[in-house]
């Protein structure tokens, strides 16, 4: 058995794995390399090189544009045809591979979620342009499913042919009737999935947010936004929102429909968890209608349980906040209880975490609570914001592979009964008693002194890693997980949460309270040495008898 | 009803794919690649592409599947991915230190016009190529034919790349093997040994993708074709290929270059193909058949006859490549099953002749459809004109399945929601007593789950 390391009395400085990490790049690629890894100290600001472009060559965990946006963000609207303009992989590999649970409210309800649909593009519609196709294409989706949207989702090729997806959509918008509209989010485009990101919370906004001015509906109303319902998060917070008498509109884009996107800006407050894939239809609702938005975390009990009682204190209203409390206190003891029989088992364990947008910070509060370490931490596809906090916003440099990314602008709307000057007087209100609204603190000071903070991790990295802190869980996705696992070290993918879940809420956190007993109790690990191994004398005398 | 808006009622479609029963080129370059000794595969365009074709493979094998990639970003796009490509070459061989680079090109990549033979060309004369090293290239556009493309264009380029022909012939047989499972792979070895020929089985993901765990991560683990094998391949006496779409340019690849002459044939699947492998290796390794196989295929058509009764007449609906559905709609029709309805996305002209010849008089009784627009959207459609007793296809299928409450049996790329196809070949006798096993337990459990109580019974 590996000796664990013991980092009760701090964790060491991490220059020395830095160094050696990077000894084996080309002096090119070590240079840039070096500037993504840092050193964490919570009490003072780092620049994390981040959003910069992936090295050719290296092994990383990054996907596309057109996964960030078609994939992430409008995959789990399930009554909206997805259309992906292209040759046939980028629609089948985002079919049903992200685990976004859905429920329509009736059985013959919309439901496209289970189907793909491509133009499958052959050479010579590559030769000769795909937008015939594409306006064909539209039109059979039509006559089969009567949708009331279709979304249109440009992949590389299109781009380079120059097939105006937006063109075609406002054609069969004229044609059919019904909201169509397209997305330039060829996977070419950024540097990763965050570019997509960016482009799918334009589109919506553009073309479907502010669509339907319906009344309000409940007292307190508000949208979720970030939060991807994966293996029934969503269910576990609409259950919450539910019983505290919190009308939730709309949730982006778990568990959603493109009708509540229509109606979703008539909400009090956005509450945004991942900050990196959402933040910017926060932003724009603020400056079109003045709502509010503040940063939950639903990962977690305590976290839970804060979220919960912020948006309640936003609300200001007596029977709310004892409503709200009435259900922590009755949720967590319910956790309490599970984590003080799990908590002795994995307390002081070390885990890493390499994953998403906002989860690689989520995650670490469930750690917490159960007396873990993270050691070392980092984002697939974030921007330094991200790592550092929104105060550094001002100072990201905008490059390039930014600048092709449409910046819409936003103006105050005209139409005086959506105009919340309430909700901007409540905010002016709640701020100078300390409420914070707009605010993300980032990862960054949440973790310990000297925990190694990566941005883009490679493979490489990742095994230095492995072989420096002897972590006991390794947190990533589906292409780490039995890489990491070969090496004898557990890994937990927090993108489909291999397959359980829901972790978001407080039965979240049982279920991963108990995820964790699992993985870190388990014996399996210690089958993998074989009984002959450690008893070298079996050869030796089956040798001499030979 | 999770597929709840497909209807019986079909309208001609000419430009929608819903639920393709394909995927596209590179995935297949990818896992061909992997079947070579200490290669590393390489996709050249947007990251997203290896990021999905990884993905895809590891669901499948849940096993660790190392590829790198070009990362193009707009400016590449525009400017062309040469120094990315040359860059990336650089990078690997200093930092993964492989013993062969396969790159294969993307949509992207393919679109722009981006010369694969050039750039490497180019890398080769700039000394980014250590020596003894290998950079090795297959043209795989995603709009052209479909993932068994993929793979067959790598391993094309895999054997032309290496395969050399000396004064020196060879007591060997090539065998060229198509997109089938490491246990597959292994299966073929086995039965090789057992026949007592020597074979340099290409590609060989066996070792590979179905690595034990032993505390170590293996960047280039144990399997896999090595180099000397790939280069011997040129002085063998025979060439066998198992599985036209996959295998083909390979097989011709090594007669035009090292004149070895390829028997073509398809996957070992079911009775009939089975025998044709065992006689085209027989004949290849000029050695009789030992008895032991004999034995296995009597073992085999004896479960038939044993239970018989339980296929006859049974309708079935299968979807995947072509050269897996081939050969098993005449192991069906061997069973006196009706394949009744056959769905591949990958295209092919010679599809339909081959359903005909396989069919023979029985062609009425059989809807098929090959090539871009072949969906299992269609298939469903079908399903639902006259229901079947069986499905056959990959994951995908089980939305299917479910809301028909049809028995699904699970063959073919990807399976995500199951294990065993990577340990359980379904090639050679053994493998067809596998797909009976299967079908068989499919069919039992359907009676004994739908019979009224009186009706269930302990001995079937």
């Amino acid at each position: 058995m590996v000796k664990k390391k013991d980092y009760s009395a701090g964790l060491p400085d991490p220059t020395p794995i830095i160094d050696e990490i990077i000894s084996k790049y080309p002096s090119k690629v070590a240079k840039k390399r070096k500037k993504a890894m840092v050193a964490n100290d919570p009490e003072i600001d780092q620049p994390v090189q981040a959003n910069v472009r992936t090295i050719p060559g290296i092994i990383t965990q990054r996907g596309c544009t057109y996964a960030g946006c078609k994939g992430v963000v409008l995959g789990p609207t399930r009554d909206i045809i997805n259309l992906v303009h292209g040759p046939i992989g980028c629609s089948f590999y985002a079919w049903l591979t992200r685990r976004n649970q859905t429920k329509p409210e009736t059985e013959t309800a919309e439901n496209y979620m289970m189907y793909s649909f491509s133009t499958d593009m052959q050479d010579e519609n590559i030769v000769f342009g795909g937008e015939v196709k594409l306006k064909e294409a539209i039109r059979e989706a039509y006559k089969l499913f009567n949708p009331k949207a279709i979304g249109v989702f440009s992949t590389c090729p299109v781009g380079l042919i120059g097939d105006d997806v937006h063109a075609v959509s406002r054609d069969m918008k004229e044609e059919l009737g019904i909201n169509i509209f397209g997305f330039s989010c060829e996977g070419y485009r950024g540097v990763s999935q965050s570019a997509g990101h960016h482009i799918a919370n334009n589109g919506i906004f553009k073309h479907v947010v502010g669509n339907n001015d319906r009344p309000r509906e409940g007292k307190f109303q508000i949208n979720l936004l970030g939060e991807y319902n994966i293996g029934g998060d969503a269910f576990e917070l609409e259950r919450l929102f539910e019983e505290a008498g919190i009308t939730l509109v709309s949730t982006y884009s778990g568990n959603s429909t493109v009708e509540s996107f229509a109606y979703s800006h008539t909400v009090d407050l956005n509450v945004v968890m991942c900050h990196r894939s959402i933040n910017y239809i926060a932003e724009m609702m603020e400056e079109k209608y003045g709502i509010p938005w503040i940063k939950g975390n639903f990962i977690g009990g305590s976290s839970t349980a804060k979220t919960l009682r912020k948006v309640a204190e936003f609300f200001d209203d007596a029977e709310l906040i004892e409503k709200v409390e009435e259900i922590i206190a009755r949720e967590e003891a319910k956790v309490e209880a599970v984590k003080a029989a799990i908590k002795p088992k994995v307390e002081g364990k070390l885990a890493m975490m390499f994953v998403g947008g906002s989860r690689a910070h989520h995650y670490q509060d469930l750690f917490e609570e159960l007396g873990m370490l993270t050691v070392s931490a980092g984002y697939e596809f974030a921007h330094r914001d991200d790592y550092e906090g929104r105060h550094v916003i001002p100072d990201i440099k905008i490059d390039a592979d930014t600048r092709n990314i449409e910046e819409l602008t936003i103006t105050k709307t005209d139409n005086p009964e959506l105009w919340r000057d309430d909700l901007v007087a409540k905010k002016a209100e709640l701020e100078k008693k300390g409420y914070e609204f707009s605010h993300y603190a980032g990862m960054m000071p949440q973790m310990k002194k000297n925990s190694l903070v990566i941005d883009d991790v490679s493979h490489h990295e990742t095994e230095k890693l492995i072989e420096f802190y002897k972590p006991d869980l390794f947190c990533a996705g589906i292409k780490e997980k039995y890489v990491v696992q070969k090496s004898g070290v557990p890994l937990k993918q927090l993108h489909s949460y291999d397959y359980g879940g829901p972790y978001a809420g407080f039965e979240g956190a049982i279920n991963f309270y108990k995820e964790m007993e699992r993985m870190l109790v388990t014996n399996v690990w210690n089958l993998v040495d074989t009984p002959w191994k450690s008893e070298p004398e079996i050869v030796g005398s089956m040798t001499i008898n030979a | 009803m999770l597929l709840r808006h497909t209807t019986e009622k079909e309208i001609d479609r000419k430009a929608l794919t819903i639920n393709p029963a394909k995927t596209c080129q590179p995935v297949g370059a990818m896992y061909a690649a992997l079947g070579v000794h200490g290669c590393l595969p390489h996709s050249h365009g947007s990251q997203g592409c290896c990021s999905y074709h990884r993905s895809a493979l590891t669901r499948h094998y849940k096993e660790p599947v190392m590829a790198a990639t070009s990362s193009f970003t707009e400016g590449s796009s525009v400017f062309g991915g040469q120094a990315n490509l040359l860059q990336a070459i650089g990078t690997i061989f200093s930092v993964y230190d492989p013993d062969i680079i396969a790159v294969h090109s993307t949509c992207l990549s393919e679109t722009i016009g981006d010369d694969l033979k050039q750039i490497v060309a180019k890398a080769n004369a700039d000394g980014k190529v250590p020596d003894g090293k290998h950079v090795i290239e297959a043209s795989t556009p995603s709009y052209v034919g479909s993932h068994v493309t993929g793979y067959h264009n790598m391993l094309q380029s895999i054997v032309q790349h290496f395969a050399i022909k000396t004064d020196e012939a060879k007591r060997q047989v090539n065998l060229l093997a198509g997109w089938v499972e490491p246990s597959d792979m292994r299966e073929l070895k086995r039965i090789s040994k057992m026949m007592g020929i020597k074979t340099v089985l290409v590609p060989d993901t066996s070792d590979v993708l179905d690595a034990p765990m032993t505390g170590k991560f293996e960047m280039y683990p144990k399997g896999g074709t090595t180099i000397p094998e790939l280069v011997s391949m040129g002085d063998s006496m025979k060439t066998v290929a198992i599985g036209e779409w996959a295998t083909k340019g390979a097989a011709i690849a090594l007669d035009n270059n090292c004149k070895v002459p390829f028997d073509m044939l398809d996957l070992p699947i079911g009775v009939k193909a089975t025998d044709r492998f065992i006689m085209s290796l027989s004949k290849a390794g000029a050695v009789a058949v030992p008895e032991e196989i004999d034995r296995e295929r009597g073992r085999l058509v004896d479960m038939i006859t044993d239970m018989h009764q339980y296929f006859y007449g049974k309708r079935v609906a299968l979807f995947g490549d072509p050269d897996q559905l081939l050969p098993l709609c005449e192991f069906l029709l061997d069973l006196d099953m009706v394949p009744a309805y056959v769905v591949s996305g990958t295209p092919g002209k010679t599809f339909g002749k081959r359903m005909k010849e396989i069919f023979g008089d029985k062609i009425d009784q059989v809807k098929f459809k090959n090539g871009a627009n072949a969906d299992m959207f269609q298939l469903h459609q079908w399903i639902k004109q006259e229901g079947v007793d069986l499905l056959i296809g990959n994951t995908y299928g089980k939305y299917i399945a479910l809301d028909e409450k049809i028995p699904f049996l699970r063959m073919g790329f990807p399976i995500v929601d199951r294990v065993g196809h990577s340990y359980f070949p379904t090639l050679g006798y053994m493998g067809g007593i596998r797909i009976l096993e299967k079908i068989l337990d499919l069919l039992m459990q359907y009676q004994d789950e739908n019979s009224p109580e009186e009706k269930v019974e302990l001995v079937m």
